[in-house]
């Protein structure tokens, strides 16, 4: 119980703490932030209900008022803003990055890095785009174009996401609770 | 750590939390469903006049929150001036403002004792499916303990890695800085068993 506590805590203060990353500019202004890296960490690591419950803690200090998201940003404003979609996103995304770690049995590196673009990629550009869709009132084939922009930073991510998960399930078996 | 409510106080401090956030989803709810642009710049004016009665700096702290909204507002005037549709450009554009600048009104007027406060009342039904106030409320203060600890093992990390290495860090930080934060993490779980658990 007290451990199941302070990893979620842990890993909500680490999905902030990604947030101080200065965000890479990929040519065409698009930002590349570390902070989605935490989300499918928490998936990865924590399993599906805790990494899923490690976001909402997040999600609930950036509403409260911490300008704990990435670029510095926080408070209720960003729930009105264009990118809803992404915040609803991130707590189903570590969700589903959770639960195909903890079904699908096979290396950890291989079903990491696949929970990580299913929960991450897949399931955040779903929702991510209908946020941007409803709030521009434009269609959702109108906005899709936009998500490619983020694909380069988002599988580099993946990746790291696949790499770390490994990394702790070496060193600290005991820490990965989706696999516990 | 700091918090993006305003240190310059004005009246709407004083007014309970739970009655400024009513007010903000009743205003946002009003603000989606006006669909007239000049209704929605009359909205978008009273919103930004309830934000001047905080003063200069108010008003500009306030402003600067809606910088990270430029590149969507660019996005959206471009593509309504292609379709030759400025009607609807204008009324997303101003609802996004409106609304954005509302929240960020209640943000910066609320102290973070009051949001936690509110937060531990309105989580109290959740008790019926086991998730108790208290535990959400020790959730909140470790992960705001969290931060600071982890940005400080970022740090001595970075120092030790430096001194062995010209080559830039970067991602090669995080192993170690997860590693370490787990084992703290583990420590604090053993203190609060120590000291009774933790509720």
């Amino acid at each position: 119980m007290e451990k199941t506590i302070t990893h979620i805590a842990l890993f909500a203060a680490l999905i902030a703490a990604l947030g101080f990353v200065p965000s890479m500019m990929l040519p065409g202004g698009v930002p590349i932030t570390a902070q989605s890296l935490g989300i499918m960490l928490c998936g990865t690591i924590l399993g599906s209900w805790r990494g899923a419950l490690a976001v909402l803690l997040f999600l609930l200090l950036v509403a409260v008022g911490l300008p704990v998201l990435s670029g510095g940003r926080g408070g209720l404003g960003v729930f009105f803003g264009p990118s809803v979609g992404f915040l609803i996103g991130f707590p189903v995304a570590a969700f589903v990055a959770g639960l195909v770690v903890e079904r699908f049995r096979a290396s950890i590196l291989l079903s990491a890095g696949a929970g990580a673009a299913l929960g991450g990629i897949v399931v955040l550009y779903i929702l991510g785009a209908t946020g941007w869709a409803l709030m521009l009132d434009k269609t959702l084939a109108e906005v899709q174009i936009f998500l490619l922009a983020f694909l380069p930073g988002d599988l580099i991510k993946v990746v790291l996401a696949a790499l770390i998960t490994r990394a702790v399930a070496q060193m600290r078996p005991e820490a990965l609770l989706s696999r516990a | 750590m700091l918090t993006l409510t305003s240190p310059h106080r004005i009246w709407a401090h004083r007014l309970p939390a739970g009655a400024k956030l009513a007010a903000l989803a009743a205003t946002t709810m009003v603000l989606f469903s006006l669909t007239s642009p000049l209704t929605l710049s009359l909205a978008l004016a009273a919103i930004l006049a309830l934000t001047a009665t905080g003063g200069k700096d108010f008003l500009t702290v306030a402003l600067k929150s809606l910088r990270p909204l430029w590149p969507f507002l660019l996005i959206v005037g471009l593509w309504h001036f292609w379709t030759d549709d400025p009607t609807g450009g204008a009324v997303v554009i101003q609802r996004l403002l409106a609304a954005v600048l509302a929240a960020t009104f209640v943000t910066m007027t609320t102290s973070l004792t009051a949001m936690i406060a509110l937060i531990t009342r309105l989580s109290r039904p959740l008790a019926l499916i086991g998730l108790r106030p208290a535990l959400l409320a020790m959730a909140v203060a470790l992960t705001i303990r969290f931060i600071p600890v982890m940005l400080l093992q970022v740090a001595t990390i970075r120092d030790a890695f430096r001194a062995r290495s010209r080559r830039r860090p970067g991602w090669r930080l995080m192993v170690p800085v997860l590693l370490i934060t787990l084992d703290d993490a583990d420590r604090v779980a053993e203190a609060l068993r120590a000291r009774g658990g933790a509720g």
